[in-house]
Parts: C-alpha cells; structure tokens; sequence
C-alpha cells in the first residue's frame, strides 16, 4: 500500500508573468520561477537537492533539468525531466513525494515553463503538440488537438444527450472567476451566448471552449511534512495521490467518455480518506471544455452523465457549491502548454494558506487537482490540505 | 511541405501493402483468435507472437467525429472530418469521413472503406457513409 499519505507539503510557490513574454526565453522563465519560489519558501539555492523539471516544447533541450541544474549552478542528487504531458505537473508529485519519503532527496524544486505563445508560430504549435498522435494511423488524417477533444466531446453528447451550452459552462464559469484575478490574461467575462457565437474550431468546439496559448513559469518547493513547518508559510500539505494511464492514442481508449481519472481519482481520495464532498474547491485541467465536464463526472462530483446538468446548477462558479478553477483555468488565466497545471497548483497553496485575495475560497481547507495529460490518456488526481489529520 | 505520411515498418508494411491493393488488412492472433489494430509485433490481449492477416470487410461505424474547422496545416485545408471507426470485426481506428457534407454526419451511421493515393508508396484507407443512422 502506499504510504505517502500527508508525507509531504508544498512550502513555496510561485509564478511568473503569464501572457505574451516575447523577451524572455523558456529557460529563462523556468529559473525566474525557481527563484520566485526559493524566495517564497525563504530559501537559498544551496537548499535544493532535488530537481524536477519538463521540457519545452518552444525550446526543447536534450537534458532539460540537468540545464536547468547548471543555470542555476545547482548539483542535485535527484534530477529528473519528466513528460506526461499536461498530466506532468502532478504526476511529479508523486515522484517527488516518493524520492522525499525515501531519503532520496530532502527539498525537491518543481519548476516549470514555456513560451508557445511568443517563440512558435502559431502552425509550428499546432503541429507540435498533434504530434502526440500516431505517426502511422493518427498523424496523417491531420488531427488538431482540438480535434482529438472534439472527438471526446460529441461521444459525451451522443451518449448522454450533453449539450453545446453545457460545455460553454465551463468556459464562462472559469472567466468569471479570471475576472477576479489580477494575473488572469482573460478577465473580460463572457456568456454562453458568447462561446456559442464564436467561431467554431472542430465540432463541437467554438474557439471559446478552447484554452489559451501563452508564455509562462511557475514554480513549487517540496519537503517532507516534518520540515515543513520551518518555513516562513502555512505548509501545504498533500493528503492524496494518485496516477492512472489508459493509452496514449485516442484511438486505443477503452472509452471517451469515461476516462481513468476514476482510478487516479480513487486511489487519491483512498489515500487521504476523504470523499468529492470534503472538497472546499477543486482545480479540474481545462485544456478544452469538455475535459472538465468529464471531470466533474469521473472524479464524483456528480453522477456519470450528469456533468452538464451538474455546470448549469452553477455549482462550479465563484460562491458556488464546488468553485472550479478559482483563478481562472488554462481557458482564461494562462496556458503555457505542459506547464499549464502548474497555475493550478500555486493558486491551490494560495487559497489553502488564505492569501488568495478578492477570490479567497471562504473556509478552504481541503482541495483537489485533477490534470491529464495526452487525449485524456494520463491522469493525475492529487488532494490537498492545511492539515494532516 | 506535405501531409504527414506514414513510415511502414517490418510489422506494418502488410497493412499499407494491403491498401495499395484496395484490402484493409487486420492482424488476427494465431492463439486467441483475437483481432486488433494497430499493427503490433505481439497479441496485445495474450501476448502471442505469432498472428496472422485478415482482410477485413471494410464496413463499420462511426464511434464518433469532428469537423475539423482550422487545418493542422496548410497541407491540410479544412474543413475536413475525421472520425473514429468501430470496424466490423471489432477494433476502432482513426480516418476520414469522405463525400458527404459535414453537417449530415452522425455518431452510429455505417460506413464502408475505401482508399486514397497520397504518394508513389502510400496509399491511405478513408471511409464513406454507406447508411445513415
Ligand atoms: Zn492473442
């Protein structure tokens, strides 16, 4: 059995400027963050002996964290460079919290960023990221990214009779709250209406019911629970943990619309012996509408198929029953391609330690981050707290 | 530039083989009967080595698909439809919807395959709306 549960808290969280960074470089954001977060936690670089990054899609290095190692001049006994696509952010917790919990490293830096906004035309990011299908059976029938969604999308609304305007929910749901964060690149918010009425990208997703593309950094410090507390901010300690991989092609899943973020999710909420309604607020990986909605259903938060009814109660709203993405999700804060969980993450420590400002979640005390990454292909569910009990 | 086109290798070079000749060609495995795709160099269900080809009938079903409305590239002018096939004989495959107006397309119309030249070497199994769900 695992044994990881409460094992490890996060003590320092940062992120860059999110947007369009034209001047500053990839590698350049991943040591910004790094710093912004050794700072938060009140630490020196001396401190870290453990490193884990994931590459760049704008600027792929060969052994990316072993570069980020030596910008930095620092010379970890664990270093590692992990890629599980969105999935990344919290697939590398649980690698951490193992590496931590077995005396392999002490204080793991997480730093991540990338700048697919900004150092790739907008067809060299096309291509790059539908590189994750097929070579042979994929590839050649010119699959976008948000095709391979749409393709899950209208399979949830054939199935269960889900709708356009449900999906916008999401959308709207994430803008409303980007409006109340100042680092949100999207803060103007929209209506169903207005996902509807833009244009459409591939059936049945409009150009609204697709995340942003950004430049960006973000950064996290790890340590075990019982060092936690000699840093400067309330530790964020991590409950639940757990990973599930179906396939990596769309076209190998044993279901689209029912995905493994409900083994990822089982074996998180087992592990921290808590339930979806325990949840103060969850983060759920917003790449494409439909993500969330499926989401919602396959981690508990409501019945399999009823996701959409479940938006349009309002529930995943500023003040609702279960705010989603309280700083605005990959659809409206910022979306720097692998790293764009990362947000997620850092926005989860700042509610959980109360700092989060005109958005603060009242009563938050307990969270969950949900990311995939690939077609819905690897999850990663991880749950949080500002206590272990 | 061009489309993406496939790379055969030793395993698949019978299937892209096969669609030169107007065959959709499955692997059927020699142990456990069972049929799959895409090719691999091992029963993915038993784990046998040794599997056989089969020429599929080319008939199936839309499992789902999407009109994709801004190309990958500009080799790939939209809209174009691309679509998940359940196949007969049991196996779902990614392809294109082909002679029909995107908006008439539905998840569960039956479907036939047929095939198109894209280079000297590579020739590309797309499929037809045959019956309307
Ligand atoms: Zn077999």
């Amino acid at each position: 059995m695992n044994n990881l549960r409460g094992s490890m808290a996060i003590v320092g969280a940062a992120d860059t400027e999110v947007g369009t960074l034209p001047g500053r470089s990839p590698t350049e954001l991943c040591v910004e963050a790094a710093l912004l977060a050794l700072k938060d936690a009140g630490i020196d670089k001396s401190s870290i002996d453990g490193l884990i990054t994931c590459n760049s899609f704008a600027e792929p290095i060969l052994y990316h964290a072993e570069a980020m190692a030596e910008y930095l001049q620092i010379f970890p006994g664990f270093c590692a460079t992990v890629n599980t696509g969105g999935g990344t952010t919290l697939t590398v917790l649980q690698q951490a919290a193992a590496a931590i919990h077995a005396g392999v490293a002490n204080t793991v830096l997480i730093s991540m960023a990338d700048s697919m906004r900004s150092f790739m035309t907008r067809e060299q990011a096309m291509l790059a990221q539908s590189s994750t299908g097929h070579p042979q059976f994929e590839q050649p029938y010119g699959p976008s990214v948000p095709a391979y969604y749409a393709l899950i999308g209208q399979a949830h609304m054939a199935q269960y009779g889900t709708t356009a305007e449900q999906y916008a929910e999401v959308a709207v749901s994430c803008r409303a709250h980007a409006a109340r964060n100042p680092t949100a690149q999207m803060r103007k918010t929209i209506s169903v209406e207005d996902v509807l009425t833009s244009r459409l990208i591939a059936d049945p997703l409009h150009l609204l019911d697709c995340s942003l593309v950004s430049d960006g950094g973000s950064a996290l410090i790890v340590t075990s629970a019982e060092r936690a507390s000699d840093f400067p901010h309330q530790p964020v300690y991590m409950l639940g943990i757990g990973e599930a991989h179906s396939h990596e092609h769309i076209s190998q899943a044993a279901s689209l619309t029912t995905s493994a973020a409900v083994e990822s999710g089982q074996r998180a909420y087992q592990m921290a012996g808590l339930m979806p309604a325990d949840m103060s607020f969850a983060q759920l990986y917003d790449c494409f509408t439909p993500t969330v909605l499926i989401e919602l259903e396959d981690l508990g938060f409501c019945e399999k198929g009823s996701g959409g009814d479940f938006l349009q109660t309002g529930a995943t709203y500023p003040d609702g029953v279960l705010p989603v993405n309280t700083h605005g999700g990959m659809l409206s804060h910022c979306h720097p391609g692998n790293p764009g969980a990362m947000y997620a993450l850092t926005e989860t420590v700042w509610q959980l330690r109360g700092t989060a400002g005109e958005r603060q979640v009242n009563n938050a005390e307990v969270a969950l981050v949900h990311a995939q990454g690939g077609i819905m292909s690897s999850h990663a569910t991880a749950i949080f707290a500002r206590e272990v009990n | 530039m061009s489309k993406i086109l496939p790379r055969p290798t030793e395993t698949s070079a019978p299937y892209w083989q096969g669609c030169q000749e107007g065959e959709l060609r499955l692997q059927k495995c020699n142990a456990c009967q069972q049929v799959q795709f895409y090719p691999r160099i091992m029963c993915s269900h038993c784990q046998h080595q040794s599997l056989d080809w089969v020429v599929a009938t080319g008939g199936g079903e839309i499992a789902s698909f999407t009109v994709v409305r801004r190309g990958v590239s500009d080799d790939y002018p939209a809209p174009y439809i691309v679509a998940l096939i359940d196949l007969e004989e049991g196996p779902r495959m990614m392809s294109y919807i082909v002679g029909t107006d995107p908006e008439s397309v539905t998840i569960g119309d039956a479907v036939m395959v047929e095939f198109e030249e894209w280079s000297d070497e590579i020739t590309m199994p797309v499929f037809r709306v045959v019956a309307a769900k």
